[in-house]
């Protein structure tokens, strides 16, 4: 429990733990090599964590989940640029869950200052948090952090393999190394004779892994081009493999029914289910039920027949009552002021606009729904699993069943979307202590996919008020208060029993973090304590506070008359030039300043999250009096673009996912249960209503950020703008289609 | 009760009861996991694969019912041998998570095999059926027009 005890997300807590245990633990733990995980059985080798190279080529682990964001692609890139090996020749793995695999990103965000304005103490503040994450051995895909952590890392690990599979070379030729070269795997003498890494690699790794300086980008042949993802040909041939597709020979198929109340189970009676055709087993598993079957289905129909009783919900009833809780809060401490500059009052003279604005729960709907496959057999428990963390997957197995966390092997499978669902370990435990039930036979349990929507830990309802002054047409103050659940809070107590202390920076990031040049800013978090299960939603605090900020920017520039790009554009520029070039960049391919069509309202937006800065600009049609979104226009600035396409494909995906949220997505509740079930009452943009997109990637920023979430907060503020523009009417509240009527 | 099955050009025999949906009677029973489960009601197009050559959703076909040749996204093609729709959904770079894009490759193909050139109002009409989580559509769409061309030259 140890590493786990002081282990969350993004809490602020952890920042002090990281200052802290750079010292207790001392420099010798902090600064240590951890050991390689991967043993490969005879006539392979391993030169580092990153690499397994055989006769047949080369595989590059990439231990991050690929949920979709084209990580086993640009992360194997970071490698292959160094290790000179023919794109098309590698092979890339998953690979086990390990504590070198520790993301030393994860912490970087969440330190509470503002990524566009850092100071060089802030910047060495955050570069010492990659202490925590390597020390608790926080193997995570999430924040968007990847490829910045990455970055150096596995660039590193490919020199280094490169420079040993030379020395090799060198003694086995008796040439000095300056005579010898790399090329498409294998090493090359000045007369022509290659040397296959496959026939160096157990002497290479025998060699002190040498430090080598990294290739400039000027020289990247990988880096910075569009490279065919390397898990395109399996995904669309059906040889894919996802959690839901594991098959071990013998596996039986389950399923659970837990209670829609996020409880207890009173009573069951599985009578009439037990009978029913390959039914196996039925079991109590306190908080609902599973069911052992032959076949999937045939579990899903005895799991749907058993008669339960369950135990209220421990939150209030209904979608109304919890917003009431959420609203309370606003007559509480705040538990956050992450930006207080000026003084907000004494600005709030002249023209003040006065804003509340609203968001709804929200579900992850992944196309895969939660499943996850477990063999329990001699006291040693496998788990194949789609999971964003698989070390504490495998920690929170093993407790649930009795086992030590080194008895636990876990398989990470590709994941049929993630959006921060699979962050979680619910998934992982129930196949657990099922395999448990049936040990020695492996196990499939798939969720249908109403059990997904109604046990999800959603994007929690937030509710935001603003006051902002104008003087002379510009922003003289902006103050605004968030009250929502902590999503940090309760992942805290879910993963480690505590729900930490301290400002929670992720409830505000895209409030209090945002480059704007208002000299009176004040921003607030105020947390409800509300129990409907919520966790991490693609771009977290930013999904609705994007949503909430661009809004009532909106709302001033109009107040004062002005043009809400170019208001913004005067706003932004002192604050952050980069997000400044953002905005004409989207202005330019929008055609802004040209005249509409008549029926046409255009929209614009800026969210800066996950070290990444995104403008979107939106135009919407009315149609005989329903709206089209036609088209969208998305800059971004990521710093270093490491792959364009897969970037571009981002920018889309963020862009969607954010749009359907603010279209049509909303989780209500009734009698303490979840009133969405499946895609006829929680649906998403489809193709026909996906508007046509284009993406300009800048490069002015001056880190790297991530590529992942960013492009989710600007999409429901850019069209909620287009359709003030088009109707005159401003929604502040979100879903959209609560006011307007949209194409089907 | 023991029904036969012509899947991929192949014969199987499957003990299940009558009522089992197709889709679960290819993943669970056949082994044949590309075909995926997304809703079980029909509303995302997950589970598409041929009968005789017309889409369907195989969540929606019980075993009993099954008549005539399925083809899944395993029958269409392979990674050493791609059908020249799966050439276009390799050249766009389609997939991202790719959990639907068995089902959307085989509405693909389906709507290719009656409209051999389909305008964007005819793949909008004919793919809204098929959900996309992580956005890939202005991808499928540029993927079916790639298909189209691929087809005409073959």
């Amino acid at each position: 429990m140890r590493r786990l005890a002081t282990y969350t997300r993004r809490s602020f807590l952890l920042v002090s733990v990281a200052v802290a245990g750079g010292v207790a633990f001392g420099v010798w733990q902090a600064k240590r090599t951890l050991p390689n995980p991967l043993h490969p059985g005879a006539g392979a080798a391993t030169l580092n964590p990153y690499l397994i190279i055989d006769q047949s080529g080369v595989s590059i682990i990439v231990p991050r989940a690929e949920m979709g964001q084209g990580v086993h692609t640009t992360l194997a890139a970071l490698v292959a640029e160094e290790l000179d090996v023919a794109w098309d020749s590698i092979r890339v793995i998953h690979g086990p869950a390990a504590q070198v695999y520790y993301n030393g990103a994860a912490l970087k965000a969440a330190l509470p200052f503002p990524d566009y304005a850092l100071t060089r103490f802030q910047e060495r503040l955050r570069a010492m948090t990659d202490v925590v994450p390597k020390m608790l051995g926080i193997q995570i895909t999430g924040g968007s952090t990847s490829t910045v952590d990455a970055f150096d890392k596995m660039r590193q690990a490919g020199a280094s393999a490169r420079e040993a599979l030379k020395a090799a070379a060198s003694s086995r030729l008796s040439l000095p190394i300056s005579q010898l070269a790399t090329d498409s795997g294998a090493v090359i003498t000045r007369t022509g004779l290659r040397v296959p890494y496959g026939d160096l690699a157990e002497a290479a790794a025998q060699l002190p892994a040498p430090d080598v300086r990294l290739r400039r980008p000027a020289d990247w042949k990988y880096l910075g081009k569009s490279m065919p993802r390397t898990d395109m040909l399996a995904k669309i041939t059906g040889t894919a493999t996802y959690g839901i597709d594991t098959r071990q020979p013998g596996m039986v198929f389950a399923t659970v029914r837990l209670s829609p109340h996020r409880g207890a189970m009173l009573s069951f009676d599985a009578k009439a289910a037990r009978t029913m055709p390959g039914v196996q087993r039925i079991l109590n598993l306190g908080t609902g039920i599973a069911v052992v079957a032959s076949n999937t289905w045939l579990a899903f129909q005895a799991a749907a027949a058993v008669e339960i009783k369950w135990a209220d919900a421990a939150y209030p009833p209904n979608t109304e009552a919890i917003f009431a809780e959420i609203a309370g809060a606003f007559d509480t401490e705040p538990n956050s002021t992450l930006r207080d500059h000026g003084d907000v009052d004494a600005a709030l003279t002249d023209t003040v606009v006065e804003a509340e604005y609203r968001v709804p729960y929200l579900a992850h709907s992944t196309m895969e729904p939660m499943n996850a496959a477990a063999l329990f057999v001699d006291r040693h428990l496998t788990l194949w699993c789609g999971t964003q963390a698989p070390v504490i997957a495998a920690q929170k197995a093993a407790e649930a069943v009795g086992l030590h966390p080194e008895a636990v092997t876990v398989h990470t499978t590709l994941l049929g979307g993630g959006f921060g669902r699979r962050a979680e370990f619910d998934f992982a435990v129930l196949a657990a202590r099922l395999a448990q039930a049936v040990p020695g036979v492996p196990v499939l349990v798939t969720w249908s996919r109403e059990e997904d929507m109604t046990h999800d830990f959603y994007r929690p309802g937030a509710i935001a008020r603003f006051a902002g002054g104008l003087v002379q047409g510009r922003a003289a103050a902006l103050s605004v208060r968030l009250a929502a659940p902590s999503v940090t809070r309760q992942a805290g107590l879910r993963l480690a029993g505590i729900a930490g202390f301290g400002p929670d920076k992720a409830m505000v990031e895209g409030l209090f973090d945002q480059p704007y040049a208002i000299p009176n800013y004040h921003v607030q978090g105020l947390i409800a304590d509300v129990a409907v299960p919520i966790g991490f939603w693609r771009s977290v605090g930013s999904s609705h506070n994007g949503f909430f900020h661009e809004s009532f920017i909106d709302e001033l520039a109009h107040a004062a008359g002005r043009d809400p790009l170019e208001f913004r554009i005067g706003h932004v520029r002192p604050a952050h030039e980069p997000s400044a070039k953002l905005l004409e960049a989207v202005g330019a391919m929008s055609g802004w300043s040209r005249p509409k069509a008549p029926g046409t309202g255009r929209g614009v937006a800026l969210c800066y999250s996950f070290g990444t800065p995104v403008a979107e600009v939106i135009e919407v049609i009315d149609q005989s009096g329903e709206i089209r979104i036609a088209r969208a226009w998305i800059a971004v600035d990521p710093g270093r673009a490491l792959d364009p396409g897969i970037i571009e494909a981002q920018m889309k995906s963020g862009l969607i996912y954010g749009l359907s949220a603010a279209v049509m997505g909303e989780i209500t509740f009734g009698g303490g249960a979840a009133e969405q079930t499946n895609f006829h009452d929680y649906d998403a943009l489809r193709l026909h209503t996906a508007p046509a997109i284009e993406v300009r990637i800048l490069e002015n920023n001056r880190s790297m950020g991530g590529i992942g979430e960013p492009g989710t907060p600007p999409a429901a503020p850019a069209l909620a703008n287009a359709l003030f523009d088009l109707t005159g009417i401003r929604a502040r509240e979100l879903p959209l289609n609560k006011v307007f009527s949209f194409v089907k | 009760m023991a029904y036969a099955l012509t899947v991929n050009a192949q014969l199987y025999r499957v003990d299940l009861p009558a009522e089992v949906p197709l889709l679960w009677v290819l993943r669970d029973a056949l082994g044949l996991t590309g075909t995926k489960y997304g809703c079980g009601i029909a509303a995302c197009g997950a589970c598409t694969v041929h009968i005789d050559g017309v889409a369907v959703r195989s969540c929606q076909v019980p075993l009993g019912d099954v008549a005539g040749s399925v083809t899944t996204i395993e029958g269409i093609g392979t990674p050493g041998n791609l059908a020249p729709i799966q050439q276009a959904w390799l050249a766009q770079q389609v997939a991202q998570c790719g959990y639907c894009q068995s089902g959307q490759i085989m509405q693909a193909a389906s709507l290719l095999a009656e409209i051999p050139e389909p305008s964007d109002a005819e793949i909008d009409a004919a793919m809204q059926g098929n959900l996309c989580r992580c956005g890939s559509y202005d991808a499928i769409r540029a993927a079916i027009h790639d298909a189209a061309r691929r087809m005409r030259a073959a």
